[in-house]
């Protein structure tokens, strides 16, 4: 190419960081595209797999990587799904604010008694107190929903142990820095 | 295929998040999930309690909010909003509420219904 031709063309400079997050979202994305197609039998009820990526993240880099790749799979998949801001996007994005606040709190716990199961569950919790917030303020203003809560947060507890779980696997089994061999 | 995978063992303190989860999540299913018959209907106007009413008798009831008159219908033990004057009818499609604990509101005319038990656990205590 040829200065003149170069110049047409918007150059964003990347940083390795960039690159890693991107990486690590496309992860993210890909678990949530894929639950976005699982049948489920509640609306409302999934297992979060994209979490785990969030925890991972967490665990391996630091809070602020987590919370880009978060965003950014918040983002980039609603548009796959074409729900961009649609409730199903507020939903999502009011969860995944909700459960990176908890994170950013749970993080300080001492490591040696708290796990990633720990900060799963919790951010599970707040991925749904987020959602109901939502779905209370704006979707379905009555109290009707109230029946609903118990299983909602039923399930965030068992999906949150099992991603807290898969989670803790994946660490043990990526002892290494992820951007040594792959950045 | 298990063996393969190398778990790491429980910490105390997931132990402990797991079991306070299970509590909280059974707390959860214990107060909203009770099918207890609700005996009295409360109806607030703004945040004042308009009136209580017994479920036990057919009844409709007119009110006067600051949108309009909001009529609520009691029948058989329940009670409904059965026509609102607010633009979003939120209340109204809730349709009937029968247990105790159960409530609709209706934000823009103020009005809001709760279902009572037969008696509150503690209306006041004494020493």
């Amino acid at each position: 190419m040829t200065k003149f031709q170069k110049k047409k063309f918007i150059e964003i400079q990347t940083t390795a960081d960039d690159h890693r997050v991107a990486k690590l979202a496309a992860f993210a994305i890909g678990l949530h595209l894929i639950e976005a197609f699982l049948p489920s039998p509640l609306p409302g009820v999934k297992p979060g797999l994209a979490n785990i990526v969030t925890l991972f993240v967490l665990y391996r880099f630091d809070f602020a990587t987590a919370a880009w790749v978060s965003f950014l799979r918040v983002f980039a998949s609603s548009l796959l799904l074409g729900n961009f801001l649609s409730p199903t996007f507020a939903l999502s994005l009011s969860g995944a604010v909700l459960s990176l606040a908890a994170l950013f709190f749970a993080q300080n716990l001492p490591r040696r008694y708290f796990s990633a199961v720990t900060l799963s569950v919790f951010a599970a919790f707040a991925h749904m107190v987020g959602q109901l917030l939502v779905v209370r303020v704006w979707l379905i203003p009555n109290a009707g929903i109230a029946y609903l809560i118990p299983i909602f947060m039923a399930a965030a507890l068992m999906f949150g142990v099992v991603n807290g779980l898969l989670t803790n696997y994946l660490l043990r089994i990526n002892p290494a820095k992820l951007d040594e061999d792959k950045g | 295929m298990v063996s393969a995978l190398k778990w790491s063992k429980p910490l105390l303190g997931d132990v402990l998040v797991i079991l306070f989860g299970l509590i909280f999540v059974s707390y959860l299913f214990k107060s909203l999930w009770h099918n207890e018959q609700a005996a009295k209907l409360q109806i607030r106007l703004g945040d004042k309690i308009y009136a209580t009413f017994s479920l036990d008798q057919n009844r409709n009831i007119d009110i006067q909010g600051p949108l309009g008159v909001t009529r609520i219908v009691i029948a058989n033990g329940k009670a409904r909003f059965a026509s609102s004057p607010c633009p979003n009818q939120y209340c109204v499609h809730q349709g009937w509420l029968s247990h105790k604990g159960q409530a609709a509101i209706c934000l823009p005319n103020q009005v809001s219904l709760e279902l009572l038990g037969a008696k509150k656990p503690f209306d006041s205590l004494n020493y």
